[in-house]
């Protein structure tokens, strides 16, 4: 989850909005009670309405610097379940051969909302862990070395964590097929192209699809 | 090959904190000490509400006759409160434009009018004409009054801090989260400020 609250200028702009909505409150009261109950109540319900419709792409659009040798390539990858997927390991080995490719792999903790609220977070870490060791196992087992991590349970955030860390110059995001990822009908790949100015590929790994050609 | 894994087993002491997206970690943790500040205001106002609504003998009349808020004179606390965070927000910005004097003046000023509130803040407390023993309702004003006051004292003191730090020439457009983090709370105490005088005064 990410906080609306990140310097100065947003406590700022709380204050502001608290003063415009506290004289509201105010005035309805002198009219009645229950009427300043009920405006107290829609604003708290507006606001609410606007922080969830300003999360994620409003951000401004951040430029990623390259960081190591000018002909080294640092990719960022980011998957869930399809982590091992074969239509993944493909393009990483695409980009593989491409050149001086360093990878980092990225694992969100993926887990319900109400475990999360709950921090009962521990088997998604452990579930986590286990995916991305098996990834970059296999990866090593064809020649690629490649480092990783395991991410907060949103996407996005997890993405940003790595992005800090990492400064990668081309970013991964691996989903399921359209109709059954969560990810996609929540916009990520959409929200990560706008967000950063680096080259986003987006893979589909048909796992249905695979565990049928097995 | 590395993973989170292997880097347990080389690690020793406890695990690297968990990175938060984008806020720096200092700005962070301003952020959820104002957020348990705000609890403990909850708190408060919660017993403020009990008193006066929950309360099956709660009186018909706030504050219950004969008594009187001086609400003129806490109006204009609070719009001195509210004019000192103007003053706060120019200085920083003006700090990260490298304007210095209007940064001190800025500075200046903020500190001036937030002690200018704590000083009507005691006068008022002076002439209100009742003390906390003089009912449920009066204990309810002067604590949460008095917890915001308390709260006003330590951002003056941070406010002094920054202000000896500018006039020693700490802070510049690149480093000036010593301002940010004060600024940051000086805000929160007038957020809190406008709810109690909402909701105490003149509601």
């Amino acid at each position: 989850m990410e906080s609306p609250f990140r310097s100065e200028a947003a406590a700022f702009r709380f204050l502001l909005v608290s003063i415009g909505a506290f004289a509201l409150i105010v005035v309805a009261s002198w009219v009645a009670a229950w009427l300043g109950l009920l405006v107290f109540l829609l604003l708290v319900t507006g606001a609410a309405w606007a922080y969830v419709r300003q999360r994620g792409p409003s951000l401004p659009r951040e430029h990623i610097e390259h960081v190591g040798p000018a002909d080294e390539r640092r990719v960022l990858v980011v998957a869930n379940e399809t982590v091992g997927g074969d239509e993944l390991m493909s393009e990483i080995g695409e980009l593989a051969l491409a050149g001086k490719t360093k990878f980092f792999v990225v694992s969100p903790a993926l887990n319900s909302r109400l475990k999360t609220w709950t921090s009962d977070e521990d088997p998604a870490r452990a579930a986590a862990q286990t995916r991305l060791h098996t990834t970059l196992e296999r990866l090593a087992s064809i020649g690629i070395e490649a480092r990783g991590d395991i991410g907060d349970v949103d996407p996005l955030v997890a993405i940003e964590d790595a992005v800090r860390s990492f400064r990668p110059d081309e970013i991964v995001v691996s989903t399921h097929p359209e109709g059954r990822s969560n990810w996609l009908e929540r916009g990520v790949v959409g929200t990560v192209r706008e967000r950063y100015d680096v080259p986003v590929t987006h893979v589909v790994v048909d796992l249905e699809r695979s565990d049928e050609g097995d | 090959m590395t993973s989170q894994a292997d880097a347990v087993h080389e690690h020793h002491g406890p695990p690297e904190a968990h990175r938060s997206s984008r806020v720096d970690a200092r700005t962070l943790g301003m952020f959820l000490f104002i957020a348990s500040e705000a609890m403990l205001f909850g708190s408060f106002f919660t017993a403020y509400f009990f008193v006066r609504v929950v309360n099956p003998d709660a009186p018909a009349e706030w504050p219950p006759e004969p008594y009187h808020f001086p609400v003129f004179v806490a109006g204009i606390n609070t719009a001195i409160l509210v004019t000192s965070s103007f003053t706060m927000h120019w200085a920083l910005q003006s700090i990260k434009r490298g304007n210095r004097p209007a940064f001190l003046a800025g500075m200046v000023l903020t500190f001036v009018m937030g002690l200018a509130f704590l000083l009507t803040q005691a006068v008022e407390y002076l002439n209100v004409g009742f003390n906390t023993g003089d009912g449920a309702f009066a204990s309810v004003f002067f604590g949460l009054t008095g917890l915001h006051g308390a709260h006003v004292a330590i951002g003056l003191t941070l406010l002094g801090m920054v202000i000896i730090r500018g006039f020693r020439g700490h802070f510049s457009p690149e480093h000036h989260h010593g301002v940010e983090l004060p600024g940051i709370y000086w805000h929160f105490v007038d957020v809190m400020w406008i709810v109690v005088y909402s909701v105490v005064y003149l509601i």
